[in-house]
């Protein structure tokens, strides 16, 4: 039989058009299968400190974490309300730099400079940000590029925090644990609040901001407004995160500004699935181990993850959660046409 | 006087810099962030020619453009010709490349001081007090000629006019029988072989480093944003802005001023008039 005659058809699983809507509850094995995906992410992100041998992989987990709050934040800005950021690195730089100086020369604990380098952060990269909020698509993106490397050539230039030393001698967090466990909070803290955000009539506005803001503006929603509140909740969610990597590594420095923080998210969020928000966490789990375990390769690392990220672009443009949502919600066969 | 020459030689470098990207964004309306690693590659296929295999200059000067064109040619045909249109993708599928190239060259070895290429010409002469070498006299008028010969070039011939006619309205020129991807396919040639005559009239004047990849890069996105994305005569003039401010930052302020001189430019001209100071786009595509 040649392929001409079939095609592959996709059907609904049953369970799952039982199990939407209010259905659900007709018996444990439906909520089972509603709640089972969620269920391995929260336990798997919470068990991982626990599996992971040595302060080594521990630390890199934080890591991982750190990566997936951008990654989200990005995938958030870029597939829910239309503004694609290319400035990772801006967030978490600043966020770094304001947690550095509150702790290093006001001597405020962590748990104080992390939220405040939250807000203040997020507050300082939306006041920035104003002014490039009309701007679309590839322009935007461009000029979301430069900040970052803009910051580190003002804060060289201008020798201010520490110049190209960065700012030394930060508090760390009380234990590895404590560390760990707080990073993989706040990622499904705001894993689950975005996804609850998206679903309110705010995410509508949202949405609608990126499919056509003729229209909203139209609906008398001033779209500004609203591109800048995405913006500070992207922001700051980066702004923490960065915040945590101060504290985790003792230093802030230039290199916080570096591209890589631009750059692994964006490859994170193609892989793990945009426009999924919990894809990009995926993503991360995958690329920031993988990287760690070529680390012995030096830079030909990076050549390796470039080139997955072309070869996803390119043969795999859903990612890995669309792929496997597929899987786990319909059935495929062949049959004749 | 000093300002004025080593302006003008600035200036010209960064033309020769902006000028591929501006082609390749005018024509096929991708941006190509993978152009400054085909700057660096095109410096060290022509050292390796040069160097290891013991070419003659100009003989290896023009096999690494070719060699670089080809580059050019196949990174449309093989990616970016399937992710076009898609802004986002472009972007980082490009960046991806250039990224795998310039980190597979620091792999490869290609790192140190020790890259360098010979000058054309020895010896300097003085211009109204300032000496200045034959080389970058040389680089200058490669410089000038280069823009004088794509003027002539899309105004004049079959090809040139069939590039323009791209640029200006892809679905009118596909009506009109132009084969859109194959001319895009061509403009990323060219702008490759661009790439590659900026390296061989820059690099000699210091070391080829892979870093400086990533520089050349921000200043030719610099110079294409202020000069207006896909007008390369924009490109050309904003050049020269970019070039003097960047010059005169460096005698009144400081050597570190001059890549917040840039990445200022490009931020305050986004903010400020996105479509550049030559642009042809509509105001209203770039603004909402």
């Amino acid at each position: 039989m040649s392929t001409e005659n079939r095609r592959k058809e996709r059907i609904d699983r049953g369970i799952k058009v039982r199990s939407d809507g209010l259905y659900a509850l007709m018996s444990w094995r439906e909520m089972a299968y509603l709640i089972a995906p969620r269920f391995i992410l929260i336990a798997g992100l919470l068990a991982l400190p626990l599996l992971m041998p040595g302060l080594y992989w521990q630390r890199v987990i934080s890591i991982v974490c750190i990566y997936a709050i951008v990654a989200i934040s990005f995938d958030f800005l870029a597939h829910y309300v239309g503004l694609v950021c290319l400035g990772g690195a801006f967030f978490i730089g600043v966020g770094g730099y304001i947690a550095g100086i509150f702790n290093a020369y006001f001597g405020m604990p962590p748990l104080l400079t992390i939220p405040l380098a939250a807000i203040a952060g997020g507050l300082f990269c939306t006041l920035l940000l104003l002014p490039c909020l009309p701007l679309r698509g590839v322009y935007f993106a461009i000029v979301t590029l430069m900040y970052p490397l803009f910051m580190a050539r003002i804060i060289e230039a201008f020798d201010i925090f520490g110049g190209t030393d960065g700012i030394l001698g930060i508090d760390s967090f009380s234990s590895a644990f404590v560390e760990q466990y707080f990073v993989v909070g706040i990622l499904l803290v705001f894993l689950f609040g975005l996804r609850r955000l998206v679903n309110t009539d705010m995410g509508l506005i949202f949405t609608a901001v990126m499919d056509n803001d003729q229209a909203v503006r139209a609906s008398g929603i001033n779209i500004t407004h609203y591109k800048a509140l995405a913006v500070f909740i992207a922001s700051a969610m980066g702004c923490l995160a960065g915040a945590c990597l101060t504290h985790i590594y003792m230093w802030s420095g230039i290199s916080q500004f570096a591209l890589d923080f631009s750059i692994l998210p964006i490859a994170a969020t193609v892989i793990g699935g945009a426009g999924t928000l919990a894809g990009p966490v995926i993503g991360c789990l995958i690329l920031v181990p993988v990287s760690e375990l070529l680390r012995d390769f030096g830079t030909l690392r990076i050549v390796f993850y470039a080139t997955i990220l072309v070869a996803f672009i390119l043969f795999r443009s859903d990612g890995i959660m669309a792929f496997a949502k597929r899987k786990y919600e319909q059935i495929e066969r062949w049959t004749q046409v | 006087m000093e300002i004025l020459v080593y302006g003008t030689i600035n200036s010209v470098s960064l033309a020769l810099m902006g000028l591929g990207f501006a082609m390749v964004y005018g024509i096929s309306r991708v941006p190509n962030f993978a152009h400054g690693a085909l700057y660096i590659i095109c410096g060290f296929v022509t050292w390796t020619l040069l160097q290891k295999i013991g070419m003659p200059y100009g003989l290896a000067i023009v096999l690494s453009l070719a060699a670089n064109g080809l580059l050019g040619i196949l990174m449309y045909r093989l990616v970016l010709i399937r992710v076009r249109g898609m802004s986002i993708s472009e972007i980082i599928s490009s960046y991806a490349i250039g990224l795998a190239i310039l980190e597979g060259l620091r792999y490869g070895g290609f790192r140190g001081m020790t890259y360098t290429l010979p000058v054309f010409m020895d010896g300097m002469v003085i211009i109204g007090g300032v000496p200045v070498d034959y080389h970058r006299i040389v680089m200058v008028v490669i410089g000038i000629l280069l823009v004088a010969a794509l003027w002539v070039f899309t105004h004049f011939t079959r090809l040139g006019l069939a590039l323009q006619g791209m640029a200006q309205d892809e679905r009118a020129a596909l009506m009109l029988g132009i084969d859109s991807d194959f001319m895009a396919m061509l403009a990323m040639g060219f702008g490759a072989v661009l790439a590659g005559v900026a390296a061989i009239s820059i690099l000699p004047l210091g070391n080829i480093v892979v870093e400086s990849g990533y520089h050349v890069l921000i200043m030719s996105i610099a110079v294409c944003i202020v000069g207006g994305l896909g007008s390369w005569m924009g490109a050309f003039f904003a050049a020269f802005i970019i070039g003097y401010a960047q010059i005169l930052s460096v005698v009144f302020l400081g050597s570190h001023f001059q890549m917040v001189v840039a990445l200022l430019a490009i931020i305050l001209t986004l903010i400020l008039k996105p479509s550049g100071l030559f642009g042809q786009q509509k105001e209203l595509e770039d603004r909402v």
